[in-house]
């Protein structure tokens, strides 16, 4: 096969594409063990959760975040535990909520901080033991925790 | 401290509440340094847990990634009329707690 400049060009354009889904799924060890810890190895499924911040954040010192999961929350059907994992702090443990079924609706919200530009997650844990997560992508400009 | 509380006074039975409670805090997460070059000392609220009628409806364990002023929004179904408590304890082990009332008719 002769490679021809079409086929060059081609292979040429999408190497950043290749690169980028390369690094994409790349993060931090410390939050991967942190998050293996909570989930104890079980599979993580990325649906029922969401999990909504400004996708661009000017003050990293406080950042909203609003986490739902979709769950009848009766007292066999319930989120049990919900935890915020960040992947550039000092600490990638970032909050744990506890629920019940007196919760009614498994919605938190919380403001917190985050030094610099990265992937938050969210991981559910229900009654049945299973886990749920949702991730998103956050560009900070100024960073919190380090500066004086 | 000042504590701001946000809860309805009044829910039907079964109705699910929005409740909303801002601490004042200064969250200091051990990791900074102050202007004589040392590690400023951590100082943050570890835990927050809501009680209503005894039972614990939500805790929340707080990190050093949660800002300033903790602000923690969640919710509860109604039952009957009781008291909500809210329990929040500092690394320093210190306690301290609210109570509102809710009525549910």
């Amino acid at each position: 096969m002769t490679l021809s400049r079409r086929t060059a060009v081609t292979a040429l354009l999408s190497l950043p594409f290749v690169l980028q889904s390369g690094s994409a799924g790349a993060t931090p060890d410390s939050m991967q063990a942190a998050l293996k810890d909570f989930t104890g190895g079980a599979p993580v499924t990325p649906e029922r959760v969401t999990l909504k911040i400004p996708l661009l954040v000017e003050n990293g010192n406080s950042v909203p975040l609003s986490v739902a999961v979709d769950s009848p929350m009766t007292a066999e059907d319930h989120v049990e535990e919900i935890a915020i994992f960040n992947e550039i702090n000092p600490l990638p443990d970032t909050a744990r909520f506890h629920l019940g079924p007196r919760s009614g609706l498994a919605a938190v919200e919380t403001r917190i901080r985050l030094n610099g530009s990265q992937t938050v997650h969210a991981v559910a844990r229900m009654k049945d033991g299973s886990f749920w997560s949702a991730t998103t992508d956050v560009i900070v400009t100024a960073p919190a925790c380090r500066e004086v | 401290m000042t504590v701001l509380i946000n809860i309805p006074d009044t829910a039907a039975p079964g109705e699910i509440v929005e409740i909303k409670i801002l601490i004042q805090h200064p969250m200091e997460t051990g990791f900074r340094t102050g202007l004589d070059g040392t590690l400023v000392p951590r100082d943050i609220i570890e835990s927050l847990a809501c009680l209503y009628l005894g039972e614990e409806v939500f805790r929340a364990d707080l990190y050093p990634a949660i800002t300033a002023n903790p602000f923690l929004g969640f919710h509860l179904r109604a039952d009957t009329t009781g008291d909500v408590e809210f329990i929040w304890t500092d690394n320093a082990g210190v306690t301290s707690r609210e109570v509102r009332t809710l009525t549910v008719s």
